[in-house]
């Protein structure tokens, strides 16, 4: 009972706050009535507003900090001669062959050291002890070991995400509940379907958190690796504005960063609210 | 003492003979020795910490039977637990076909949720249950398999009085369509004797009292005789009773 009564409390307080928000708009109509969502916007719209008028009033010199505009008409420009499409392209590459090994090595390594006892003695161990090492300082071995080529920068991508793919789903095997792998086991599930039906299913939550991490690391690990030699890529598109002092075309640069890293996150959100619809939290969403 | 309706359905019946455990320099189970008829109802009563989810995990085979103990059992065998233990990743009907082989898996699942009346809840999402109906799917999770052998630990316990008392028709009635041999542990000496053909209490590691119960059924507290086996399985459990005098 506890549960279905817990279920919707989150939810429940929403209308009222809207509720509340909307006495005063009826007494006076001319205040702002926007919806709690938009609201949020509006403070870093002021911001941006604030930096604009800045950057007007000479306050701002643009070799510090481009103007607002400047900036959004830079990633037109960018957009238009199509240098910013094929950087993201190159950049887009880079993370999504790193990720595919990352974090396919990542899953294999967790199961492994999951799921038997040998291979935890075997894998775990030096998981745990190179998971100390911040990974960015081994850019200078990369370089020695792979050059200058892409092969590091898929590297340390790679890198980047495997260990907390690892991580989380080796912790999440094992904190499966052990009374649900008994009840399983009386009603006849074999191993395999021990495995299929209960344990990756538990550990699915766990794995999706180390997902958005190794998304997060992925992306850290492109604009470091982005800063070795890059001839292309948002990384050297950045590098280069430097050169020339253009700090629109480096704000763009960040821009977009930040925009395939929102982009990414929302991507596993929504596949966790698709795969994780069972969980309490979600249920009746 | 076996279900009317279908006496051919169970033929073997349960035999331990000379099981001990020990955890450690505890030893739980004592040489116990235990016989159910095929097709009986059993509770089986005793202290906190006297052994009865060790021995019902021995009955399940869930631990590894001990050396020079001999057990006969008979199978396939169901478990409820005192929690439901449903997989929350799974709607109520796919917990309750979990390991059913074949095409009928959900047919099946659906008519034993129906026995149980959660017809209306085949869908549902285990998180979405009340503790009853969660309990409730548990038994038809239990069911679904035809067990010739059915062990309850503390089904009941969490649940509130009134569901309680459903759960007890509805256990009764289940017990009565599929005959399996059902043992019962329980804290309550009023559900032992409300539920079962025959009561034992386990002391010492060993089953050191049981008691058949003859009162006719549907049973209830004001029987004549009820009150005269309450007192005596308190007594055994150690409890004197003033207001029973
Ligand atoms: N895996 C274990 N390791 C060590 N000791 C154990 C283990 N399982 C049970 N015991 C001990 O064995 C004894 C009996 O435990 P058991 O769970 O069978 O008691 P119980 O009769 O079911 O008690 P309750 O009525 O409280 O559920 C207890 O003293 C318990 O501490
Ligand atoms: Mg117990």
């Amino acid at each position: 009972m506890s549960d279905t009564q817990a279920v919707p409390a989150p939810h429940g307080l929403l209308p009222g706050r809207a509720a509340e928000a909307g006495l005063p708009a009826a007494a006076s109509p001319r205040r702002l009535t926007l919806p709690p969502r938009l609201r949020r916007f509006i403070s870093p719209l002021v911001l941006v507003l604030l930096w604009q008028a800045a950057s007007m009033a000479g306050l701002i010199a643009p070799r510090t900090l481009a103007a607002p505009s400047t900036v959004l008409a830079s990633a037109w420009e960018l957009t238009l001669t199509g240098e910013l499409p094929s950087h993201l392209l190159v950049s887009l590459g880079r993370v999504l062959s790193g990720l595919g090994i990352g974090v396919s090595a990542g899953v294999a390594l967790a199961l492994v050291a999951g799921l038997s006892r040998r291979g935890e003695e075997i894998v775990d161990a030096p998981m745990q002890m190179l998971r100390t090492l911040p990974f960015l300082a081994l850019v200078p071995l990369f370089i020695l070991w792979f050059g200058i080529g892409e092969t590091p920068k898929i590297a340390l991508v790679a890198l980047g995400a495997a260990f907390p793919v690892y991580l989380t789903l080796f912790s999440g095997i094992r904190g499966v509940d052990p009374k649900l792998v008994e009840a399983a086991r009386i009603f006849g599930l074999d191993r395999r379907g021990l495995i299929r039906h209960v344990i990756l299913p538990g550990a699915l939550p766990s794995a999706l958190v180390g997902l958005r991490y190794a998304l997060g690391s992925a992306w850290l690990s492109l604009v470091i690796a982005e800063q070795i030699n890059a001839t292309a890529g948002i990384g050297f598109l950045i590098n280069d504005a430097r050169e020339f002092l253009r700090t629109d075309v480096i704000v763009v640069g960040l821009l977009v960063y930040a925009l395939l890293g929102l982009g990414a996150d929302a991507l596993v959100r929504l596949v966790e609210r698709r795969a994780l619809a069972w969980r309490p939290s979600l249920v009746k969403e | 003492m076996a279900p009317a309706n279908n006496p051919a359905h169970n033929a073997a019946p349960l035999r331990v003979r000379n099981l001990t455990r020990r955890f450690g320099a505890n030893t739980v189970l004592d040489g116990l020795d235990l016989d159910l008829a095929p097709g009986s109802f059993t509770a089986l009563l005793g202290r906190s910490g006297s052994g009865k989810s060790t021995l019902l995990r021995t009955l399940a085979e869930l631990d590894p039977v001990p050396k020079g103990a001999r057990l006969d059992l008979p199978r396939p065998v169901a478990v409820a637990f005192q929690e439901p233990r449903l997989l929350p990743w799974k709607t109520v009907w796919q917990n309750v076909a979990l390991g059913l082989p074949g095409r009928e898996a959900r047919s099946r699942a659906e008519a034993a949720l129906e026995e149980v009346g959660l017809s209306h809840r085949v869908e549902a999402w285990p998180a979405t249950l009340s503790g009853g109906e969660a309990q409730r799917t548990a038994l038809a999770r239990a069911l679904v398999r035809s067990p010739r052998l059915l062990l309850l630990d503390e089904p009941f316990a969490a649940l509130d009085a009134l569901t309680r008392i459903r759960m007890h028709a509805l256990v009764l009635e289940l017990w009565r369509h599929h005959g399996p041999t059902t043992l019962i542990v329980t804290h309550d000496v009023d559900e032992a004797v409300l539920l079962a053909d025959r009561v034992l209490v386990l002391e010492n590691g060993r089953i050191a009292e049981d008691v058949a119960v003859e009162l006719p059924r549907p049973r209830r507290h004001a029987d004549p005789g009820f009150a005269a086996l309450r007192r005596q399985l308190l007594g055994a459990l150690g409890v004197a009773l003033e207001e029973a005098a």
